[in-house]
């Protein structure tokens, strides 16, 4: 059968199992090199393989400690499963990607990241122990204590260190289900810049940005803050319920939009509207967790408004220092293609001190794009753009990048692939991302 | 007291999807199965993720003569009970081999009828209660392709329509399911079409949307109902000559 991630680029032929135990899971290992899958949403191609094992079935909740918050799950369960568990308790993920419809192992497997990055790092930071499953079917499990080496390389390693079975994660205390954001409008590149800077003391920041802008305006931006809201910044008729939410209408993109609805007169109009809406959205607010993390998951299959062909997202962070050269010279590279984007979204990242993880201290810019011959042509170029920076790109969203390319960024998959190989996991464990990328 | 459901035939996909939506409403819950060992990690599951209380037993749909005995040790006489036993069978060997279609009729029917036949009478002593049986739409027609277990489930629905009919008016309700495909371990290796297909996450909303409703019986998928309305309708001398 033909599968592909959440991009629906590249689509990729190969067979998908479905084990139901642990001994059943096992037993695969070995019959061809396996790349697990939990709820397909990397965009390209991390779990999909020629056996790409589904991890749905191992979707149990196994232990959870209410003093520490340590919350033990088998790797299917989802980031959303957690929080709709737990919020109603007082407890909230330490970290979250911008989807709730992520497995455990695939947030493990990607070490995402979440608005809080700067202040609170990664989403293996909160990671106590994991469970994997390793070359010969045998079930390691591995910390920053135990197998340590394994643990490091697993963080951020893309399933290709074994299978995530279950893991223990930190869960942090909230008093509420609700978030005191900031609004801060900014005309252009360097307004944001600035607002990200003078705002750095936010547990959580990002940035919409304009990426069709130029001149003046080139990198106008919307950027949000927040905080956790305390039960005393509720108004009083919430207090009492400080977790309930209002029910939000969800939405469903119902069929895969022709190709001609995304151009570049749609796309401009749509990111001058969402800038002129950011401009009267009051400065400060109370806003649920859900549209505050999420706002995205309230359109189900959102990824249908680019049509069949399906689009790719573009996901790169700059170092410090080099950040504004290389985004402006991002920026003005799209712009001149025209090759717009509906969403694309600007973060601070703070350091990173793992050994195989995206993130590094600098700015990291997040663009959509469907998939034609424009923007194919045109993300070679922003390749470059960012090799020629210091940058280095995010697998969890890559679907087309060289291995070239990734060896000139970033020298870590190098020792990575080496470590694959000497522990046996190369002829295991792959996936079509790590064909293609040679780890 | 918060009410209860008791889930027999625990493991299948249908029976862990309805724990789940039973016990998201605040439900204490019950699974029977068979090895009841098994269904402790979906208990603590469950718990975890709802906060209820969950309680393991065993439970053999074709040891009728411990029915009594694994009702009175519930610990409390659920008000919800939904029996999601079913056996599928070959219909091949069901058809040469006494032995396998015995255990295909004693699955789908006896067994499932008389324990709910039990629970009613202890449901009506007590004056309310709901029982929810999941029949199948291979019980609304026989076919030449699965007539053993179809036959079987045509048993199982009318006997829960009997149930109905004799305590309609009083406060014990009983609902049938018919599911239509549904995407589980029973049909993991079939080729079904998607639009017929419901997930086992449906028929467990379906199901309690059955319940709040009131509803007699039910279709998880509305086009299931038009299919069987059809299948029905048509005259004998035409249907015996197709293959559906």
């Amino acid at each position: 059968m033909q599968l592909s991630g959440w991009g629906r680029y590249p689509r990729v032929d190969g067979q998908l199992d479905a084990p139901r135990d642990a001994k059943a899971l096992a037993a695969l290992i070995g019959t061809a090199p396996l790349i697990a899958r939990g709820m397909g949403r990397a965009y390209g191609d991390s779990a999909v393989g020629k056996t790409t094992v589904s991890m749905r079935h191992f979707n149990r909740m196994i232990a959870f400690d209410g003093e520490n918050g340590q919350l033990v799950a088998e790797a299917g369960v989802t980031l959303g499963e957690i929080v709709d568990s737990f919020l109603p308790r007082g407890w909230f993920l330490s970290v979250t990607p911008g989807t709730q419809f992520v497995s455990l192992g695939g947030a493990i497997a990607a070490d995402v990241h979440g608005k809080n990055h700067h202040s609170e790092g990664s989403f293996g930071r909160y990671v106590d122990w994991i469970d994997l499953i390793g070359a010969e079917g045998q079930i390691t499990r591995c910390s920053r204590t135990d197998n340590a080496d394994l643990f490091h390389w697993t963080l951020g390693g893309m399933g290709l260190t074994g299978i995530v079975l279950r893991a223990a994660i930190r869960l942090k205390r909230v008093e509420s289900g609700w978030i005191r954001q900031t609004t801060i409008p900014a005309r252009n590149l360097d307004e944001a810049l600035d607002a990200f800077e003078d705002t750095y003391s936010a547990t959580y920041s990002m940035a919409w940005i304009d990426c069709l802008a130029t001149g003046d305006t080139m990198g106008r931006s919307i950027v949000m803050n927040g905080e956790h809201a305390g039960r005393a910044d509720l108004p009083s008729d919430r207090r009492a319920h400080p977790f309930d939410m209002p029910r939000h209408g969800r939405r469903r993109v119902p069929f895969d939009f022709p190709g001609f609805v995304l151009n570049p007169l749609s796309v401009r109009l749509f990111n001058a509207a969402y800038y002129q809406k950011g401009l009267r959205t009051p400065s400060t607010g109370l806003v649920g967790w859900g549209p505050f993390f999420y706002p995205l998951d309230a359109i189900r299959d959102w990824n249908r408004i680019y049509g069949r062909k399906g689009f790719m997202q573009f996901q790169a962070v700059l170092p410090m220092e080099s950040h504004a050269e290389g985004l402006r010279a991002v920026l003005a590279a799209i712009a001149r293609t025209r090759a717009g984007s509906f969403l694309a979204v600007l973060k601070r990242f703070g350091a990173q001190d793992s050994r195989l993880s995206f993130p590094m201290e600098g700015y990291t810019l997040a663009l959509d794009f469907p998939v034609n011959r424009r923007s194919l042509a045109l993300m070679p170029e922003l390749d470059r753009i960012t090799a020629d920076h210091g940058g280095r790109f995010y697998l969890a969203k890559d679907s087309r990048m060289s291995a070239e390319t990734l060896r000139r960024t970033d020298p870590r998959w190098a020792a990575f692939a080496q470590f694959r190989h000497e522990s046996g996991l190369a002829s295991r464990f792959a996936s079509a991302q790590s064909e293609r990328l040679g780890v | 007291m918060s009410a209860s459901i008791l889930i027999l035939g625990a493991r299948s996909d249908i029976a862990r999807a309805c724990a789940h939506r039973y016990a998201r409403e605040g439900h204490a819950v019950q699974l029977a199965a068979r090895d009841p060992e098994t269904l402790e990690d979906d208990a603590t599951d469950l718990r975890l993720r709802y906060g209820v209380g969950v309680t393991v037993h065993g439970f053999d749909v074709l040891e009728t003569d411990g029915f009594a005995a694994f009702l009175d040790g519930l610990p409390v006489l659920p008000e919800v009970a939904l029996c999601a036993i079913g056996v599928m069978g070959d219909q091949h060997e069901s058809q040469v081999d006494p032995a396998a279609a015995t255990v295909v009729l004693r699955s789908n029917f006896e067994g499932p009828a008389l324990v709910l036949g039990l629970l009613a009478e202890r449901f009506k002593a007590r004056g309310r209660g709901t029982i929810i049986g999941i029949s199948s739409v291979a019980g609304d027609r026989g076919r030449a392709s699965n007539y053993v277990y179809g036959a079987a489930k045509a048993g199982f629905s009318a006997f829960l329509s009997g149930l109905r009919n004799r305590f309609a008016g009083t406060g014990v309700a009983v609902i049938t399911v018919k599911p239509g495909f549904v995407a589980t371990r029973m049909t993991e290796d079939l080729d079904l079409n998607p639009r017929l297909t419901a997930t086992p996450d449906a028929v467990a909303d379906a199901i309690w949307t059955a319940q709040t409703k009131r509803r007699d019986v039910i279709y998880v998928k509305k086009i299931w109902a038009l299919i069987m309305f059809i299948i029905r309708a048509l005259p004998e001398r035409i249907f015996k000559k197709t293959r559906l």
